[in-house]
């Protein structure tokens, strides 16, 4: 058996081909909700209900969505350049620990400075973690992906020392938290009766202004060029290592401002579990988007639909809510099978 | 005599298809015992792909294939090793990090053995050496031996395991005029002990010397089968391309000022290998092909000119300017235009489009970006016309480069090269792979950059493409460059003697011995 | 406790052979893969999968070594799935084995869940006994810190010898070697090179499994979430810094399980000022220092990350 190219990729089927990856992830898993004991398709409809059928449903899935649509895009955005950032956990904290830093009584500007500032200290706490294995990797071929995989561990133990130590909030009842983000700082709710707050639109922005970078930005094009083939990107003159560096300083903004969204907008203040994998989920997110800015708003809204679907389902029927991430692991891996064989076709010989 | 007419390989209508190509079309051939059969056609022709069908690389759409009486079980190497046949293989498949013994070993055992008889592997391989004149070190690592080794410990894998039927592709592609004869030496002794040989290659010359029987491939079919005796170099060669194509003139041409000057260069390279003392100079309306084995330097030679690697001694001058930054921007800026050696690997970027690869080194230019964004549609219009004027075929600006055929992607790097009017051209193995048509739209363009005042370097390892363009030759012998000879004075002996290293200086000579 | 009192005590010593038994199975296991030409990124999972798989075994009553050989074998066969992917399809190394790691980090959890509903402390099991080595145990000092530990430990000290006869001196170590280097060179010589990669893979996958598994039924007696804790990326780390040689591996794995040793000590003594979060910071500063000092030379498999697809040059 063996791959051969295809030469022309009939347009819907790459278009097809990741939904029949996810229906296929949801078959896989019914087995296990069969072990479980439980009804496949009772299951599932309690799972799209509560991810998807009420508009507080619909709102909480939004508000998940959001820092997933920043994770997706820091992953989507490096891997188009072959910078392998798994580290967008750690570079989410270091975005909530300068928002925190800056944002809960040091400085305090009107709001319309104070936002985008908090998002501008946080992003750039995020880059400059990601360029550090990005140098390493440039000069030093120190591989990124198990650097920035330490990285995460060491940024959480900061934190952790930080919430148990000096950041403590003194009016937190011993919770292990910091204080809260000044109220200018804070992002505006935009429902009434929701969580729904203005980091959507942020969000939502950054998308439409990767997408624009990566198809219409001359970086965008040196971007492709050198995660297709860098050999062939240095000899046209593309310098790559400058490249790399700039990826990663996007890359890292990117996630870090997902932690801004969570401290600034969601929470109000950092805790130690302000992301419940949102860095690692991103890169699912962006995977299943086939690494394309605006399909990371759709796949960020989906698999946020099936995490807050299964808390839903997992309260009413039983099935442990880990399925969701089983559901995540099996789709990536399906998705990114499904896209391989929309370029190749299995052939005899 | 039937033991002299025993036939040893029969295939039977094989068929191949990739896509919408058909690689092999119905191809029918045999082979006798203790004979040679040269499998000739240009590049292209699929006489590479009907030998990794026979070697179970590739499983054929159609056909069978008999060795020795017995029908083989496609698509597996394993059977086609233990029917008795063995190949060396165009790109050789060796670990280079290995010793020549780990090489030959590999395989050679049952796997979940729990131990390894090097002794009695390394008395066998000295055994086989000694016998067929193939002399190289067991316990030589592959990364230390010079390309010519290699190929003897390729011959010597098949030969461990005991092959009846020895297949070589392209086997002189790397080999000196004098280590081609040696090749010959030890393939006249196989034959005439009753081993079998298919010998592939696209050269008429080596064809008609070695081979008992000549098969021409073309377009994936078989058409024509002759024994060598008889036979006329003239017509074999109309058989081959099917048409003629008339080989463009190099019309004598009076050289204008200095384009390019290379004085006292020096690039240190692993265990000995790198450049040492490198002078040249190079004029207007002049190419000087550069000679010579691979692996001699020319790599590292085209790497400095086009900017990817800086010496660590000497001095390049570009059209009168020094150039001491050595980066791929500034070679372009310089106006080198750079043909790379490998257009899958360095020369284009397969994913992206036709437009963008065209652009790529200008992409930062005004012409084609303002503010850090692209001007889509002059990018479009600068495609459409270099497509065009350049003749690229099936191709749209937004076309995925990888779809192209060799010839035309090619095209595409010749465009971007010749679109800036570079001063000088730096073209290494530009017409490697590439069919007779395509090899000759390239020389057609060489030769047109040169009538417009361009000076051109032209790295190859095809002598009679180097003769047939080149105003003067150099030759490159590990790491050194000899003066070049004008076209006038030049003899394919001559040459063949510089690239055994006859000529040049005592370092070179000292180095040669103690690498060997 | 001063912090020089620390490296005089037995336990110290005892606790660092203890906790290398993880890494050594977690990096020989990497090697494997590496040498064979795959990035095997599944390794966290693979050992939070084998750290479950064995503890829930012998929960539900089942014999401690067989819980050994369940978890090696569902290592095994998540890598023969991993190949799937990424020998077969020849998919990105990377993003695949990040797949492979939230898969089976997901199915373990859930797996847990689903077994043991609505228990909020882990339940505890009896884990393997210490074993002390006839003789040898009663050797002062040396023989606590050595010859005083549990049986998969004394398994671990084995496999470094065993993996390297395996890899230098049989035909199948010369072929996992050379199809890491140069996969053609394998496929030439009749040998399958997905058959070739997918064993080493999945014999690779098994040795993780078992590191994770003596985590939960050798040095804990229950399974908690994240108690893999980062030890199969420190594992790959520690494959570079041992420039792919089991030899080194072992000299990495211990030179590791020192600063987690070190670690748990200053953390209880109470008279060192330094906060304990950055004590368990070391494992991991330490591993990307390592890979500083050592990828700049760093002989990497030549095939390393590179699918072989049949046919293609």
């Amino acid at each position: 058996m063996r791959l051969e190219a295809r030469h022309d990729i009939p347009l819907w089927m790459s278009a097809v081909a990741p939904a029949l990856a996810v229906l296929a992830a949801m078959i896989l898993c019914s087995a296990l909700i069969l072990w479980a004991g439980f009804s496949p398709f009772l299951a599932y409809a309690a799972l799209i209900k509560g991810g998807f059928g009420s508009v507080f449903a619909l709102s909480e899935t939004l508000v998940r969505a959001t820092p997933l649509i920043l994770t997706g895009l820091a992953a989507a955005i490096a891997f188009r350049a072959k910078l392998w950032n798994i580290g967008a956990e750690g570079q989410l904290y270091a975005g909530a620990l300068a928002a925190t830093f800056f944002g809960t009584g040091m400085i305090t500007l009107p709001p319309v400075l104070m936002i985008p500032f908090l998002f501008a200290v946080g992003a750039v706490a995020g880059g400059l973690l990601l360029l550090v294995p990005a140098l390493l990797k440039a000069h030093l071929r120190v591989d990124e992906v198990v650097t920035t995989l330490l990285l995460n561990f060491i940024v959480l133990l900061f934190v952790n020392y930080l919430l148990f130590g000096p950041w403590k909030d003194p009016m937190a009842m011993g919770w292990p938290q910091g204080r809260p983000i000044v109220d200018e700082g804070v992002l505006p709710n935009i429902l009434a009766k929701t969580r729904l707050h203005a980091g959507l639109f942020f969000a939502i922005a950054a998308a439409i202004a990767a997408w624009a970078l990566m198809r219409f930005g001359v970086l965008g094009l040196e971007i492709r060029a050198t995660g297709h083939n860098p050999e062939a990107a240095r000899f046209a003159g593309i310098p790559i290592t400058a490249t790399t560096l700039k990826t990663a300083l996007i890359s890292g903004g990117l996630a870090a401002a997902a932690g801004v969204t969570e401290v600034a907008g969601t929470k109000g203040y950092l805790t130690l579990d302000i992301s419940p994998g949102f860095g690692y989920t991103g890169i699912a997110v962006a995977m299943l988007a086939g690494l394309h800015p605006l399909g990371v708003i759709a796949a960020a809204l989906f698999i946020a639909g099936i995490y807050n679907g299964a808390d839903a389902m997992s309260r009413a029927i039983g099935v442990s809510n880990y399925i969701a991430d089983v559901l995540t692991a099996t789709s990536l891996l399906l998705v990114l099978l499904a896209m391989m064989l929309t370029r190749y076709r299995l052939r005899r010989g | 005599m039937s033991e002299d007419r025993q036939i040893v390989l029969r295939l039977n209508g094989i068929t191949k298809r990739f896509g919408p190509l058909v690689a092999n079309d119905r191809i029918s051939l045999t082979l006798e015992r203790g004979k040679v059969l040269a499998l000739l056609g240009e590049n292209g022709a699929g006489k590479t792909t009907l030998m990794n069908i026979l070697f179970g690389h590739y499983v054929a759409d159609e056909g069978d294939i008999e060795i020795f009486g017995r029908r083989l079980e496609p698509g597996s190497p394993k059977e086609a090793i233990a029917a008795g046949i063995g190949m060396v293989h165009q790109h050789f498949t060796l670990a280079d990090n290995m010793t020549v013994i780990d090489n030959i070993v590999l395989g050679t055992e049952p796997l979940f053995a729990l131990h390894q008889n090097l002794a009695a592997a390394r008395r066998k391989i000295n055994d086989l050496a000694r016998e067929f004149g193939l002399h190289v070190d067991p316990d030589a690592k592959i990364s230390r031996l010079a390309v010519g080794e290699r190929q003897r410990v390729e011959i010597l894998k098949a030969l461990y395991r005991g092959a009846r039927i020895l297949i070589l592709d392209e086997p002189t592609a790397v080999l000196t005029p004098q280590e081609t004869e040696a090749l010959f030496a030890t393939l006249r002794g196989m034959v005439a002990r009753g081993l079998s040989v298919i010998f592939i290659s696209h050269k008429l010359n080596e064809v008609m010397a070695i081979a008992d029987e000549i098969a021409v491939l073309r377009h994936g079919r078989l058409v024509a089968r002759r024994p060598r005796a008889g036979a006329g170099k003239e017509e074999i060669a109309a058989i081959m391309l099917g048409k003629e194509i008339p080989e463009p003139k190099r019309t004598p041409m009076p050289a204008g000022a200095e384009r390019l000057r290379l004085d006292g260069i020096a690039v240190s390279g692993e265990n000995g290998s790198g450049l040492h003392d490198i002078a040249l100079s190079l004029r207007a309306h002049e190419i000087i092909g550069i000679a010579g084995v691979s692996g001699n330097g020319q790599s590292l030679l085209a790497d400095l000119i086009s900017g990817l690697i800086r010496p660590d001694a000497g001095s390049m001058t570009v059209n009168g300017q020094p150039f001491s930054e050595f980066t791929p921007r500034r070679a372009i800026a310089a106006g080198i235009g750079r043909i790379p050696e490998d257009r899958h690997a360095t020369g284009v970027i397969g994913d992206l489009q036709i437009q963008e690869n065209l652009i790529l080194e200008q992409c930062r230019s005004p012409r084609f970006s303002a503010f850090g964004w692209l001007k889509g549609r002059a990018i479009a219009r600068h495609a459409q016309q270099l497509i065009e004027r350049f003749d690229i075929r099936g191709a749209a600006p937004t076309t995925l480069t990888r779809t192209l055929s060799g010839g035309n992607m090619q095209k595409v790097i010749l465009a971007r090269v010749l679109e800036i009017a570079p001063k000088v051209i730096l073209a290494n193995q530009p017409t490697r792979g590439l069919d007779v048509g395509a090899a000759t739209y390239v020389h057609e363009q060489l030769l047109h950059a040169r009538a417009n005042g361009a000076g051109i370097i032209l790295i190859s390892e095809d002598l009679e493409e180097l003769m047939t363009v080149s105003d003067a030759i150099a030759v490159m012998y590990r790491g050194r460059l000899s003066a070049p000879i004008p076209a006038e004075q030049i003899t394919v002996e001559k040459l063949g003697g510089l690239m055994a290293g006859h000529g040049f200086g005592e370092g070179a000579q000292e180095e040669a011995g103690h690498a060997a | 406790m001063d912090f020089l009192d620390i490296f005089l005590t037995v336990g110290f010593w005892a606790a660092t052979v203890r906790m290398a038994t993880p890494l050594i199975f977690g990096t020989l296991g990497e090697l494997i893969c590496e040498r064979a030409g795959v990035l095997n990124l599944g390794i966290e999972g693979i050992m939070t999968m084998g750290a479950m798989v064995a503890w829930m075994w012998v929960y539900q009553g089942g014999d401690l070594w067989t819980g050994i050989l369940v978890a090696a074998l569902l290592g095994a066969a998540i890598g023969i799935l991993h190949s799937g992917f990424s020998v077969y399809m020849g998919l990105s190394q990377h993003v695949t084995g990040i797949g492979i790691t939230l898969l089976s980090m997901s199915l373990s959890y859930f797996s847990f869940r689903m077994l043991l509903p609505g228990i909020s402390t882990p339940p505890k099991i009896t884990p393997f006994a210490p074993w002390p080595v006839p003789g040898l145990s009663e050797i002062p000092v040396i023989g606590e810190a050595l010859f005083t530990q549990t049986p998969l430990t004394y398994l671990a000290f084995l496999a470094i010898p065993a993996v390297a006869w395996l890899l230098y001196r049989t035909p199948i170590g010369l072929a996992v070697r050379t199809v890491g280097e140069n996969p053609m060179a394998v496929e030439a010589q009749g040998i399958n090179v997905f058959h070739l990669r997918t064993g080493a893979v999945a014999v690779g996958s098994a040795l993780m499994a078992v590191g994770g598994a003596f985590l939960t039924v050798s040095v804990f007696d229950a399974f908690y979430f994240d108690m893999v804790n980062g030890r199969g990326w420190i594992s790959i780390a520690l494959v570079i810094f041992a420039s792919w040689h089991p030899g080194k591996a072992l000299l990495g794995a211990l030179l590791f399980a020192a600063f987690d040793a070190l670690q748990i000590r200053v953390q209880q003594a109470s008279d060192i000022a330094i906060p304990y979060q950055f004590f368990l910071m070391m494992p991991y500063v330490m591993s990307i220092l390592a890979l500083i000092v050592m990828s700049r030379r760093a002989a990497y498999p030549k095939a390393l990350l590179t699918p072989f697809r049949r046919g293609e040059r």
